[in-house]
């Protein structure tokens, strides 16, 4: 399978997640959307040098995890596999920043090591919160959350038909690529030219649907505005979840937890 | 409900590039007929539909749907008589859920949220997919989308349905189902296939289009026994009518 | 050139966000002004094709490696700059929802470098200005290709700066710009060619494509004024926001001090000592506050730590002295742990329900 087809498999299981039937999917969107927002505000507010200080934050995203029913070791593979850019970047850091913070024993620990794990963990939270959130929400449910939280107009049916139609294109391209590929012999990336014809292929057929569509909204009456009724609301539940997480983000944030228990525990040895 | 006669009257339609599609299509219809339209890829079957829904406007010849010509000031009133189901649901089902989908021409038509819920159930309880409700529409099998894309056309309450290669991608179960809910409509349909056997059992009269031109008009049993008339449209005759 | 929520500092991207959600906003007035009703269908669409494109990796010949369409160009020369910015937009959010890519915080970054720059300075001042609504295949190229770069171009500058500006990395600014420009620089030709292909292609096929398209785009010079305006208000926001309000200076130091000379690795515990003992008194973040409560308790603790020479020194940096690192090694362990039970326990008491 090339990687249209894998990607196509990967966000029709993530979408096949969403639908599950835990008390964090039947959560308001907006709910859940508003919390992971806070959570990534407090994680990367944290001092570059802080490492475990973010120790306690990954509850959430185990939490998601967890009580949405969700694979871990699906979430955790993805996690690993995206965005390299973060790490290609963080890895300058132990390269350039050599003064040593502190002491393990007699290892010096430079700078650089830790704010680059550092980089880790947060990139490590973050995303894998962001993921938790997709397949506890699905991807409808946060462009609504996002329509409801007061994206302007045109800028929500956006959102709305291009969640309709990633599907369908997707699925579209992913045929024609294999189509390609079942008549040539070259394994490796589609050469440019065949990329133009492929590409533009399927911009064409775009073009059409597009025109086809129109057409079906012509038949129901549409006259240039899209009405969109939604139903969720934000009930107690929802701000008990906000509050909730909001108030914990907030005592890992101003408290650095895994000091205070080491300590804890060093005191209870001697 | 003398009113909705579709009346056609020599009909002429060529595209932009200069195709001519129609060449002087002439029939009537009259209030709850059911009226296959057959004839070859390209015969001009789609062309003529689009003229149904105000979505192409004659060149010259005129069609007009319950008395009222189809013109761009008449649209809303045509498109309100006339439900048209596309052959691609997934052009059809353009809104993020099942429910939103059936709700889109309510909402357009000014119906009321507080009467939306009950309308847009009422049409899916009709196609029997209420369970449907909250999907998003890739995630229906080819027979669920047909069948919620009747429903949100209709929850419109129109007078007139037409249909463009309704059994297209399905399979014989879900044929099968179509075909019986489409007997309990009491609408005038019109509906343009490929699938004889289909017409054959719904409609009673068929119209042949042959590049762009009726070459046959009448009860569709008598037509589908015409072999030479079926040849010459790329058509064949269906097996149920035995040789 | 996704920028990463690791990387960028909360000011960063809470400045990113203001400036992307003023610009759709702004997007969303224009288009809604056009009134074109057939452009709703047919942006939609367009996004997810754009999606999809994506996904296609293409040879990039003699190089061995691989490249995708960006789609900004595209986007804009079918639909006009303010659709198309809208459309980009909509595309890196569902694609921030969906494969984490880039994130949520740095979605105003990413929206901002990868939509901006193409739709409403390089399409406008560059490809319209070559071009000229023409099909001549070698003017779509030119135009097609050095739009491509300059967007590109700036769009790398813009991660550049954003990413030194939050100071998570410790990529200098120069050394940062002179690895990403040229790479961009690729990428920006490799677009352009692969725009112009399609571009021709398509109106090969169907010329009336573009000829529709030129209709339903009037651009007039407020436009250009507005953009230009914009991005200026925009590196004037993002500069002050993370110059005032970050809880973290360092980033900005930091660029500054090695662009500036060699003195900057000499000068820096020093500068650093008195950045954190002001930051200390004015943080509305309280980054280092914890210490003085536990303080005590470290000082018993890492009573040997202390008295190593490297921890003496470090009294600038107290949240990261070695016995609270211990501490923090063993209870952020534990933690970790303790997080993972409570996601097992809850898993478990889902099964069972």
């Amino acid at each position: 399978m090339n990687k249209l087809g894998k990607n196509l498999v990967d966000i029709g299981y993530m979408d096949t997640l969403s639908a599950g039937r835990s008390f964090l999917h039947k959560l308001d969107a907006r709910a859940k959307l508003l919390t992971t927002v806070l959570f990534m505000a407090a994680v990367v507010s944290l001092d570059k040098y802080q490492v475990s200080a973010m120790i306690p934050f990954s509850l959430y995203p185990i939490f998601l995890i967890g009580a949405g029913n969700l694979p871990a070791g699906y979430i955790l593979r993805k996690t690993a596999v995206v965005a390299p850019f973060a790490v290609f970047v963080g890895m300058f850091n132990p390269l350039l920043d050599r003064q040593i913070l502190f002491h393990l024993g007699s290892f010096g620990v430079s700078g650089g090591w830790v704010s680059f794990l550092s980089i880790l963990i947060r990139f490590s939270l973050t995303v894998s919160a962001a993921l938790a959130l997709l397949c506890v929400t699905g991807i409808n449910a946060l462009c609504e959350a996002l329509v409801r939280a007061g994206v302007p107009k045109p800028f929500a049916v956006q959102l709305l038909f291009l969640n309709r139609y990633l599907f369908v294109l997707t699925g579209e391209a992913e045929r024609m690529t294999r189509a390609r590929r079942l008549r040539s012999c070259d394994r490796g990336a589609t050469a440019p030219r065949a990329f133009i014809q492929i590409v533009g292929h399927l911009l064409l057929r775009t073009m059409d649907r597009a025109e086809r569509v129109y057409r079906a909204m012509l038949c129901r009456g549409f006259d240039g505005h899209v009405r969109v009724v939604r139903f969720s609301r934000i009930g107690r539940a929802e701000l008990a979840f906000i509050l909730g997480w909001a108030a914990l983000f907030a005592v890992f944030r101003s408290v650095n937890l895994p000091v205070i228990l080491g300590q804890a525990v060093a005191g209870a040895w001697k | 409900m003398s009113h909705h006669i579709i009346e056609a009257d020599a009909i002429r339609y060529s595209y932009p590039d200069g195709t001519a599609a129609l060449g002087g299509v002439s029939f009537r219809i009259s209030h709850g007929e059911s009226v296959a339209l057959v004839g070859e890829n390209g015969a001009g079957k789609s062309t003529l539909l689009q003229h149904f829904t105000g979505c192409l406007f004659p060149e010259s010849g005129s069609l007009s749907i319950g008395g009222v010509p189809v013109s761009k000031q008449n649209l809303l009133a045509v498109r309100r008589a006339v439900g048209m189901v596309f052959q691609n649901p997934d052009d059809q089902l353009f809104m993020p859920t099942v429910f939103e989908d059936v709700a889109f021409g309510l909402l357009n038509l000014g119906v009321p949220e507080a009467e939306l819920e009950g309308k847009v159930m009422a049409a899916l309880e009709t196609v029997g997919a209420p369970h449907l409700r909250a999907r998003p529409p890739y995630r229906l099998s080819q027979g669920e989308k047909r069948a919620v894309s009747i429903a949100g056309v209709l929850a419109m309450s129109p007078d007139i349905l037409v249909m463009d290669e309704p059994t297209s991608n399905l399979d014989p179960l879900s044929r099968r189902r179509l075909i019986g809910l489409l007997r309990t409509f009491q609408h005038t349909k019109i509906i343009a296939t490929h699938d004889l056997d289909f017409a054959l059992e719904l409609c009673e009269r068929t119209l042949v289009i042959h590049k762009g031109s009726i070459t046959a008009d009448g009860p569709t049993r008598e037509i589908f026994r015409d072999e030479q008339l079926l040849m010459r449209s790329s058509l064949e005759k269906p097996l149920s009518l035995g040789s | 050139m996704h920028m990463a929520d690791a990387l960028i500092s909360p000011a960063v991207g809470g400045a990113m966000w203001a400036v992307s959600g003023g610009l759709i906003g702004y997007g969303a007035k224009k288009v809604r002004e056009e009134a074109d009703d057939r452009k709703i269908p047919l942006m939609g669409v367009l996004g997810a094709f754009i999606f999809a494109a994506q996904m296609i990796n293409f040879s990039i010949p003699g190089t061995g490696s691989s490249g995708h369409l960006g789609g900004g160009m595209i986007l804009s020369i079918l639909l006009g700059p303010h659709a198309a910015f809208l459309v980009m937009a909509s595309v890196l959010t569902v694609q921030a929802l969906f494969f984490a890519d880039g994130g949520l915080l740095a979605l105003g970054c990413n929206i901002f470098n990868m939509g901006f720059f193409t739709c409403f300075i390089a399409y406008p001042l560059i490809y319209r200005k070559l071009v000229c609504g023409s099909l001549d295949k070698k003017r779509v190229l030119l135009g097609a290709v050095l739009a491509g770069i300059v967007g590109l171009q700036l769009g790398a500058f813009s991660v550049v700066l954003e990413t030194v500006f939050s100071g998570v990395s410790e990529l200098p600014f120069k050394t940062f710009v002179f690895l990403m420009q040229p790479i961009h620089l690729a990428i920006g030709l490799v677009e352009g060619l692969v725009t112009a292909g399609v571009v021709s292609f398509a109106t090969a096929a169907r010329p009336e494509i573009l000829t529709a398209a030129a209709e339903r785009t009037p651009l007039g010079g407020s436009v250009k004024k507005a953009a230009l305006g914009i991005a200026g208000a925009a590196i004037l926001i993002g500069t002050g926001l993370s110059w005032f309000a970050s809880a973290d200076p360092d980033g900005l130091e930091w660029a500054m001090l090695r662009t500036s000379g060699q003195e900057a690795l000499e000068s820096r515990g020093k500068l650093r000592g008195v950045l954190a003992s002001w930051q200390e008194k004015t943080a509305f973040l309280p980054d280092y506050s914890f210490k003085k409560d536990v303080s005590a308790a470290e000082a018993v603790l890492a009573g040997k730590a202390a008295a190593e020479p490297g921890a003496g020194g470090k009294s600038a940096w107290p949240a990261v002295d070695s016995g609270t690192s211990a501490a923090g090694l063993v209870g952020g362990v534990m933690t970790l742990l303790l997080a993972a039970l409570i996601g097992i326990a809850l898993k478990k008491r889902n099964a069972a329900a």
